[in-house]
């Protein structure tokens, strides 16, 4: 999956015109904006939860949206809106440092293959190209199924499958400005390994590495909310936003808030971060003037 | 198809079974030497030290693990997939059932997805820019990155509970007439096709688009050509190698779709069937399973690596 990810967002625009940029770039603000409202949710919703996330506070199981409940209450009468604040902490968080040390292990690995002798640049490829081809819910499944759930191994698994990606978009951005002029000028300079990967060629690449990370950040959502819905993610009593999609699912007949606005809620994260990055890509290819 | 072509196809196979046999041995890893002591953890802490023995005797785990992985991928060719231990029966057997549902459901959503996204790719590349082709962009750009859940929630609640015209829950036995086949499968379909629909769409739209801003096209629109013409006649047979390329790859997304797909609706198919096994701790099934998803996913990968291969004119001629 990793793979569409590279051949799906770039140059999906072409010169456009100003009205569909003006449009765009309206959408791409959307975006942007929903991002900083769940980052600002995950840091500070379980303060601002009105009960206490496993407290029962309802009598009516999967009630509907009111005054006393905005969510309605979920399949044990508990309190949605508080479930959902606190959930999303688990679901921006984990994502968020999975999608860090996802990116930061494929561009130093990208980086130490770039400036690296040839033989550990060949052996690094190799294996990320064995994890690029394992999809990435095939391997959180073997994984769950080998060690059991638990966060770190989400997040392990997630930095798993999701490293090979990164490391494939750093490492081809390396290359090329390894090739530059300034480079083979501070390696004639005698600098050291160290210093050109990290001083001549990382500040250089890091804008696209950033963008990188934050689709990866969208499908790390999808796969760990994905997991946490088939109840191999987060594991009871916490729950994340794909928990309480599963937890409420038997709300489905009665259309619940319960188990709607969860779902909901995953899906806005999701496209946010998709409207903001490609945004901030469409932006990027048209000044540096490719098409 | 000249040597040079042939050559390059052959090393893609190999490359494939090379990876093919990396990923059984990173699968193995994981699933059977990792994890540590299977006999001790299946006997429990209150096992005799003779009993643990006994069972790691019986389960061969008394062997190095690169023999073991080797035993396992030497049955793994031969067919034997080994037993089950939650329902006591051979994998083989219990796949075997499931597949065919599996694939079905594959079938009808490429069926059904290809010539929509096809059709909305090229007709968002045509009139690129204007009102139609902004919104597709906008909607497909979303759905991407819809989780399936979501769509199936919102699909079930839409057309089995608030129109009532179809049953939420799905099962592929006992289908008699078309009728109950489409009621069978038309929300899990839906599902799966979105995002497939969604990431081909824009694929397609990004290769069409490519070739719209080529030389020839512009020469062709100088002389008078008609659009239509332009992108049927002219861009689209130059576009065909990106475009399968495209169909391949977001096919090959359908492996992760269908895990969810098929818990959510009760289809009984191979992911579900996984997804039962993983909860069990079956690892033999498990390991099977996965083996499968991995191989149908590179031959996916392989298909459109091929198709990009074969439709670049520099390499098929001399």
């Amino acid at each position: 999956m990793n793979n569409l990810i590279v051949k799906s967002t770039p140059s999906a625009t072409g010169p456009a015109s100003t009205k569909v940029s003006a449009s765009r770039s309206w959408l791409g603000l959307l975006g942007a904006a929903t991002c900083f409202i769940w980052l600002l949710v995950a840091i500070f919703g379980p303060w601002l939860a009105p009960h206490p996330v496993g407290e029962v506070v309802s009598d009516n199981i999967f009630d509907v949206m009111g005054m006393a409940h905005p969510f309605g209450t979920d399949y044990l009468g508990r309190d949605m809106l508080s479930r959902v604040l606190v959930g999303a902490r688990f679901t921006v968080g984990l994502a968020l440092i999975s999608a860090v040390l996802a990116s930061g292990l494929g561009t130093t690995c990208a980086l130490l293959s770039v400036v690296a002798p040839k033989w550990l640049d060949e052996v690094i490829s190799r294996l990320m190209d064995a994890f690029i081809s394992i999809p990435s819910k095939m391997l959180a499944l073997i994984m769950v199924s080998a060690f059991g759930s638990s966060v770190v191994l989400l997040i392990c698994t997630a930095v798993l499958s999701f490293s090979p990606g990164a490391f494939r978009i750093a490492r081809s951005l390396a290359v090329n400005i390894e090739a530059l002029e300034y480079v083979q000028v501070a390696r004639t300079r005698g600098e050291r390994r160290m210093y050109i990967a990290c001083v001549e060629i990382l500040p250089n690449m890091l804008n696209p590495v950033l963008t990188d990370l934050g689709l990866r950040f969208g499908f790390i959502v999808l796969l760990l909310s994905g997991m946490s819905f088939l109840g191999l993610g987060v594991q009871p009593p916490d729950a994340d936003l794909g928990s309480l999609v599963r937890e409420n699912i038997g709300g489905l007949n009665q259309g619940a808030p319960a188990l709607v606005i969860p779902a909901l809620a995953i899906g806005t994260l999701t496209i946010g971060v998709n409207l903001f990055i490609d945004r901030i890509s469409s932006r990027r290819s048209r000044r540096s003037g490719g098409h | 198809m000249n040597s040079n072509t042939l050559w390059l196809i052959c090393r893609r196979f190999g490359a494939a079974i090379l990876t093919l046999l990396i990923v059984s041995m990173v699968v193995f890893a994981i699933t059977a030497v990792l994890p540590g002591d299977a006999a001790q953890q299946s006997l429990g802490q209150f096992a005799t030290p003779e009993q643990v023995a006994a069972l790691r005797l019986k389960l061969g785990l008394d062997q190095p693990g690169v023999v073991r992985y080797l035993h396992w991928l030497m049955n793994l060719v031969s067919g034997d997939l080994g037993t089950s231990v939650s329902s006591a029966m051979p994998v083989s057997e219990l796949m075997a059932g499931r597949v065919p549902n599996t694939m079905m459901l594959a079938a009808v959503t490429a069926l059904v997805s290809v010539p929509v996204a096809l059709t909305l790719g090229i007709g968002s590349a045509m009139g690129r820019g204007g009102r139609v082709d902004s919104v597709l962009s906008f909607i497909t750009l979303a759905l991407v990155a819809v989780p399936e859940f979501l769509v199936a929630t919102l699909a079930v609640l839409v057309f089995a509970v608030n129109l009532g015209w179809l049953s939420a829950l799905s099962y592929a036995s006992d289908i008699t007439s078309p009728w109950q086949f489409m009621r069978t499968y038309a929300l899990p379909v839906m599902t799966l096709c979105f995002v497939i629909v969604a990431q081909m769409a824009r694929m397609t739209r990004a290769a069409v688009i490519d070739q719209l801003d080529s030389p020839y096209v512009e020469m062709a629109r100088l002389k008078g050509v008609s659009p239509m013409r332009i992108v049927l006649r002219h861009a689209l047979p130059n576009a065909i190698g990106p475009i399968a390329n495209a169909v391949a790859l977001s096919l090959s997304y359908l492996l992760g779709g269908v895990v969810i797909v098929e818990t959510i609706f009760n289809y009984p198919g191979i992911a579900s069937l996984m997804v039962d096994a993983v909860t069990n701790r079956d690892m033999a099934l498990v390991q099977a399973c996965t083996m499968l998803f991995c191989t149908a996913y590179l031959v996916l990968v392989l298909l459109a690596d091929l198709c990009a291969i074969l439709s670049n004119p520099r390499l098929r001629t001399q």
